[in-house]
Formats: C-alpha cells, sequence, structure tokens
C-alpha cells in the first residue's frame, strides 16, 4: 500500500523502531527561542549534557522583545532578564543566536523559513506549538514542551507515537477578497479546536495548489487551533521557487539532490488517510471569530449565533461563556462589532505578502478616528522589504503605528497588549480570553479584513471599502 | 521525574471545555526561567472571582482535576503543567486533552487521564454533590475509582512503564548511542545547517 506525505517523512526520520515503544525520531532542525528554552538549558547544565548538534540549532528572540525603542534597555526587567538567559545560554553551549537588533532576528516561524532552513522532507521543532507553520513546505514540523527541547538539545531526537493522517481536500477557486486565512479560519469552525487532535493533516487539493508560500505557511501555522500537531503541504514548484538562493538552501549538485528527493514527498495514489475532509473553495467568504476558541468563527456576512442553537450543552456553555466575555449578544450582526485595535503581524499573518495586502487597501485611505492600528512585521528582513517598497509610508500616512518585528500583540508578553474590554480586529491565532491583555477581547481576521476593520471602524471586508467610495482619498489630496 | 503508581484525593470539578494553556497559566507568568513558583499563576484570570471553583473553601487541598473535554489546547507551554503541578494537582481526567499538553503533563509525572464524556459527568455529580468524595487514580490497574464509578482508562504501554518507574527521557534514548551515530552518518549532504562549515 502506498504511503502518505507525513508517513513518508516520517519513515525517513526513524532513528529506532522497536515492539511496544515509540519510534525515535531524528531531528533536522532546532529552532529556540526565549521563553521555552531556559529550563530545558538548565536540566542541561544540571546533568553536565552538551548541544549535540550546534548546527542543527538556531535561536532568536521574539515573544519578549518590545516593538519601540528596541535601542534602549528593555524596561520590563523580567523580560529584559528572560532575553538576558537566552544570549548567556546561547553563548555558554555555542548555540547561533540572532538577539534583538539583529538584522536576522525575528518571529522563529517567518525567520527559518526566509533563511532557507526550513526545508522539504525535514523534520523541525521548537518549544512553540506554532512550528506547525514550517509544514508549508513538506516538513514535518511540531511544537514541543520544554523537556522535549532538553531533550532535543542533548540526543537531537525525540520519542514520538507514530501520528494518524488526516486529509483536507480543497478544491476549487477561491472567489475575490478570500484569502488563505479565511480559509483556515473556516476549517477549525468546521472540524472544531478538537478535530484534528492526535492527526498530521495535509493540506491538498487545486486551491491549495494554487496558494503562494506564505499563504501556505498560514494555512499550516493554524493547524494547531485545529487540534492537530503538524500540518503538510507537499512540496512542489511553488516552494522550490522560494527556497532556490536563499542563505542556507542547498547548491550546485546538492540542489539537484535535494530536488530529486523532495519531488518524490508526495502522497501515493494508493495511500489512504485515516479520515478526510473536502472543503469548496467556492463556497468561502471572509471569515471572522466572534468567540474565545479559534473554533468559534463565522462568515463576516453572518450574525452572532445563540447559544440555544447549540445541541451540544458542552458547546452550548462554551458560547454562552464567550459571548459575556466577549460583551455580544446573539444575533447581533458581525459586521457591526466596532473595535478599538486593528493588529496585523504574527506567524500567521506578519509576512512581506501579508503587509502588502493591508497596505494596498490602506493607500489613500484613513484609519478610523479612534481606532489604533498596529503593523508588526514578522522579522527585520520583512520590515527591510517592506520598507523597500514604501510599504511604512502607506501605514505611517494612513495612521498605522509602523513598529518593529517580534510576536507583540498576538500574546501580549511585550507592552504591545489590549486594556481590559479593549476589542481588537487581529492576524495572529489564538483569540483566548486575556490572550491579548488582561480583558482584552479578540476577532481573529486575514489582513485583509484588518485592513477594511481599521478604515471603516467596525468589521469589515475589502468589498465593504470599494462600496464606500467615499473611505478612499484621491491621491496628491 | 517523580514515578506515579496511585494516588486518591479530592477533587475540583471544572465545568468548562476548550480550556486552553493560556487559561491555565496567562503569558506573562512565562517570563520566569525556573520551573517552580506558578502555582499563583494557575487559572490567574478565573481566580480573581470568589465563586470560581478553585477559590472556594471545600477545594482547597484537592489534588485531582476533572475537566471539560479539550483541555490544555493551544500554546505549547510547559509551563501550564508545572503550574497545575505547582498548585498541588496530581491528576487531571478529562474526555479529551490537546496532544502537546498530554505529552508535557506525561513528561513530567503528572498523570492525565482520558475517560468517557458520561464518566467525566458522573465524577462531576459525584464531586460537586459531596466536596469531600474522593477519586483515586491507579495508573497501577490503570482504572479510576470513586464512589458509584469504575471506569478503565487506557494509556500506552511505554508511557505507563516510565511514569511507574519515575524514568528519565533523555537517559533512556541515550542508550541508543549508536542508532543515532548511525543515522547520522547516513544523511544526506543536502540536508540543511544553521552552521557553515
Amino acid at each position: 500500500m502506498g504511503r502518505t506525505l507525513a508517513e513518508k517523512v516520517w519513515d525517513d526520520h526513524v532513528v529506532r523502531r522497536a515492539e511496544g515503544e515509540p519510534d525515535l525520531l531524528f531531528i533536522d532542525l532546532h529552532l529556540l527561542h526565549e521563553v521555552t528554552s531556559p529550563q530545558a538549558f538548565d536540566g542541561l547544565r544540571k546533568s553536565g549534557r552538551q548541544v549535540r548538534r550546534l548546527d542543527l540549532t538556531i535561536a532568536t528572540e521574539d515573544h519578549n522583545t518590545p516593538t519601540l525603542d528596541i535601542d534602549k534597555p528593555i524596561a520590563d526587567p523580567v523580560s529584559r532578564a528572560q532575553l538576558e538567559t537566552l544570549r548567556k545560554n546561547c553563548a555558554e553551549f555555542g548555540v547561533r543566536l540572532h538577539p534583538l537588533g539583529d538584522v536576522e532576528q525575528g518571529v522563529v516561524h517567518v525567520v527559518g523559513p526566509q533563511l532557507g532552513l526550513t526545508q522539504p522532507g525535514t523534520t523541525v521543532v521548537c518549544g512553540d506549538s506554532h512550528t506547525s507553520t514550517h509544514g508549508a513546505f513538506g516538513a514535518l514540523a511540531f511544537g514541543i514542551g520544554t523537556s522535549q527541547v532538553e531533550h532535543v538539545l542533548a540526543t537531537q531526537t525525540l520519542p514520538m507515537a507514530r501520528p494518524k493522517t488526516m486529509a483536507i481536500t480543497v478544491e476549487g477557486e477561491l472567489p475575490e477578497g478570500v484569502t488563505a486565512k479565511d480559509l483556515i479560519l473556516a476549517i477549525i469552525a468546521r472540524i472544531g479546536t478538537g478535530g484534528g487532535q492526535g492527526y498530521v493533516i495535509e493540506y491538498r487539493g487545486s486551491a491549495i495548489e494554487k496558494l503562494s508560500m506564505e499563504a501556505r505557511m498560514t494555512i499550516c501555522n493554524m493547524s494547531i487551533e485545529a487540534g492537530a500537531r503538524a500540518g503538510m503541504i507537499a512540496p512542489d514548484q511553488t516552494t522550490f521557487d522560494y527556497l532556490h538562493g536563499r542563505d542556507h538552501a542547498p547548491q550546485g549538485a546538492d540542489w539537484d539532490a535535494a530536488v530529486a528527493y523532495w519531488r518524490t514527498l508526495r502522497t501515493d495514489d494508493d495511500a489512504v488517510f485515516d479520515a478526510e475532509v473536502f472543503i469548496d473553495a467556492a463556497e468561502l467568504a471572509p471569515f471572522v471569530t466572534w468567540g474565545t476558541n479559534p473554533g468559534q468563527g463565522a462568515p463576516l456576512s453572518a450574525s452572532v449565533p445563540d447559544p440555544a442553537s447549540y445541541e451540544d450543552a458542552s458547546e452550548r456553555l462554551a458560547a454562552e461563556k464567550a459571548l459575556e466575555y466577549m460583551g455580544l449578544t446573539a444575533g447581533q450582526p458581525l459586521r457591526d462589532i466596532k473595535v478599538d485595535t486593528v493588529f496585523v503581524g504574527s506567524c500567521t499573518n506578519g509576512r512581506i505578502e501579508d503587509l502588502r495586502a493591508a497596505a494596498s487597501l490602506l493607500e489613500g485611505r484613513k484609519v478610523a478616528d479612534g481606532v489604533r492600528m498596529l503593523i508588526v512585521p514578522g522579522s527585520v528582513r520583512v520590515a527591510l522589504q517592506a520598507v523597500e517598497e514604501g510599504l511604512d509610508k502607506v501605514f505611517t500616512g494612513a495612521g498605522a503605528e509602523w513598529r518593529h518585528a517580534g510576536c507583540s500583540m498576538c500574546l501580549g508578553m511585550n507592552p504591545d497588549q489590549l486594556a481590559p474590554g479593549e476589542r481588537s480586529a487581529s492576524t495572529s491565532n489564538r483569540n483566548f480570553e486575556g490572550r491579548q491583555g488582561k480583558g482584552g477581547r479578540t476577532h481573529l481576521v486575514s489582513p485583509q479584513v484588518a485592513a477594511a476593520t481599521a478604515v471603516l471602524g467596525h468589521l469589515a471586508s475589502p468589498a465593504d471599502l470599494t462600496d464606500n467610495s467615499a473611505t478612499r482619498t484621491p491621491a496628491g489630496v | 521525574m517523580e514515578a506515579f503508581t496511585t494516588h486518591t484525593g479530592r477533587a475540583v470539578p471544572l465545568r468548562r471545555s476548550n480550556v486552553d494553556t493560556d487559561q491555565i497559566i496567562p503569558a506573562h507568568w512565562l517570563k520566569k526561567v525556573t520551573r517552580d513558583g506558578f502555582e499563583d499563576g494557575l487559572f490567574e484570570a478565573w481566580r480573581k472571582d470568589a465563586e470560581f471553583v478553585l477559590n472556594r473553601p471545600e477545594r482547597q487541598g484537592a489534588t485531582v482535576l476533572v475537566a471539560g473535554p479539550d483541555f490544555g489546547t493551544g500554546s505549547s507551554r510547559e509551563h501550564a503543567v508545572w503550574a497545575l503541578q505547582n498548585y498541588g494537582f496530581k491528576a487531571v481526567i478529562s474526555s479529551r486533552f490537546a496532544d502537546i499538553f498530554r505529552g508535557n503533563s506525561l513528561k513530567n509525572g503528572l498523570l492525565t487521564v482520558v475517560l468517557e464524556q458520561s464518566v467525566v459527568d458522573r465524577l462531576w455529580e459525584l464531586t460537586e454533590a459531596d466536596p469531600a468524595a474522593e477519586i483515586t487514580v491507579d495508573l497501577v490497574e490503570r482504572k479510576v475509582t470513586a464512589e458509584g464509578v469504575m471506569a478503565d482508562f487506557e494509556l500506552d504501554e511505554n508511557a505507563r512503564w516510565r511514569l511507574l518507574n519515575g524514568l528519565d527521557d533523555i537517559s533512556l534514548t541515550l542508550q541508543n548511542e549508536a542508532d543515532i551515530a548511525a543515522y547520522e552518518g547516513s544523511r544526506p549532504a543536502f540536508k540543511p545547517r544553521t552552521l557553515k562549515a
């Protein structure tokens, strides 16, 4: 019987297989950041162990880093101490580090791909659940806990139980204005936050094949929000073109050998998935969340659902609690929801295409009075590219704040937070209670919806902007 | 890791689904660089409400958390497991756990037990009606027992063996050093490296 993409990559990394034991998998790339690594380095120190493969390990700073005044000492002493701990650990153990201020610094899941380190058929881990992002390249990439970070540092392997496989096939054309973010939010609403639990998801079908690498990363990034530890997309010419010439991509004969291998990384025609989901791309529309988990979402044209409409008691209770926390009432049109803050950034939507999409809608328009809009590039490289294209001027011209790279308001570990009761439209990945600041209320959206929302002051799609031509100031005025 | 064989204790019934790790331990607690001292951050936002179940006097000293489905979703932060343990929990029962949280819990000796939702419902009813009711989680027999409840649970034999003996994963893996070295010797030259030769 044929094998799926996930099974092929898995099989190629088995160091040891024994009856009644999890497989021991080799890890090709280990990404580190400041939040989930200190206790792991401590563990190494206590056991007198070294980092086994420094040449497969790389660190950056992202979760705690400020997005303003980065040339000054970090104001929060606890954040500063955590960054200093990473610097000390990397220096002591010899790990390559891109700290705040370095040109390669940024959100760890933006940095790996742009350096060309994330490659098809590799195993990638990081102490961060959004490691699933790297699956867009046909890598088997998953988030791990700190004990596993220590395990990989010490052994470059992980004992893992073989996951089940799920295919999510998306056929057809995405309608105008519908993005990868809308697609993944719709998928999560459909299968639920536990729907992918125990599976590696493979996204496939004509609609997926047409997506750019960055859009594919957006999809795979949020696999974890559907409960799946990893999401994958088979590598193809789009993948190879993205990688070619990048700093750590193979070169010369190695490139040819790599591409020959990468071309084999496709699910065989006779392979069988443990579960299958089919989605018609043409039926999708801009999608937003209304609740406090990423599965509580609906098309922007819909209204806040009535909790009483849920048959399942636990879902009903969850919806009731969500509406109470979010300050929403059943039946309220989603488009009527006014926001205070709009955040564009994160490992989900902080890459150059995301910034371009937001800028194209903001050009010649203004952020609505009373709305704060933060644009946080995913990495320094993304920021430099945006500046080269003049996007920063578009953002500041529209009244948005152009910030330095980092995780920022996605999780509010740095000063970028919502105040209690404040409401955001956010291109990030989690709308959990308090995720963006204590008492903050989050609606997950695409960069396009974020930009339209910023201009109109309420949840809105790009189409709402063109319907309302008065929002665009003629050039030169 | 501390070994886990069997544990008996009073329970905290948590009637919520989709309890994500941001609720278990909010992000600002993640700036700490130790594995301890997280107990005050456990469910921090909800504990501001005096009526929250963890705050009730009759729940003090309880050691078994009985939670709704999809417990531990979201962030991979192992701090969520440390916070539960620092607070005093020895076991968590739910009908479904998020994968990363489950893995983290078993690596730290916090036993996460999957039971049918109907059994979770009965445990909720029992422990809400009688806060003194005890639940026994027996890893040797793979059984959860309480008054009127007896349920078997599954846990793969390897994970069970490591928990029962409190074994350190890294030491176990390093016993296979020869296999790791052999694999390393066979990796193709085109694989990425973070350090250039």
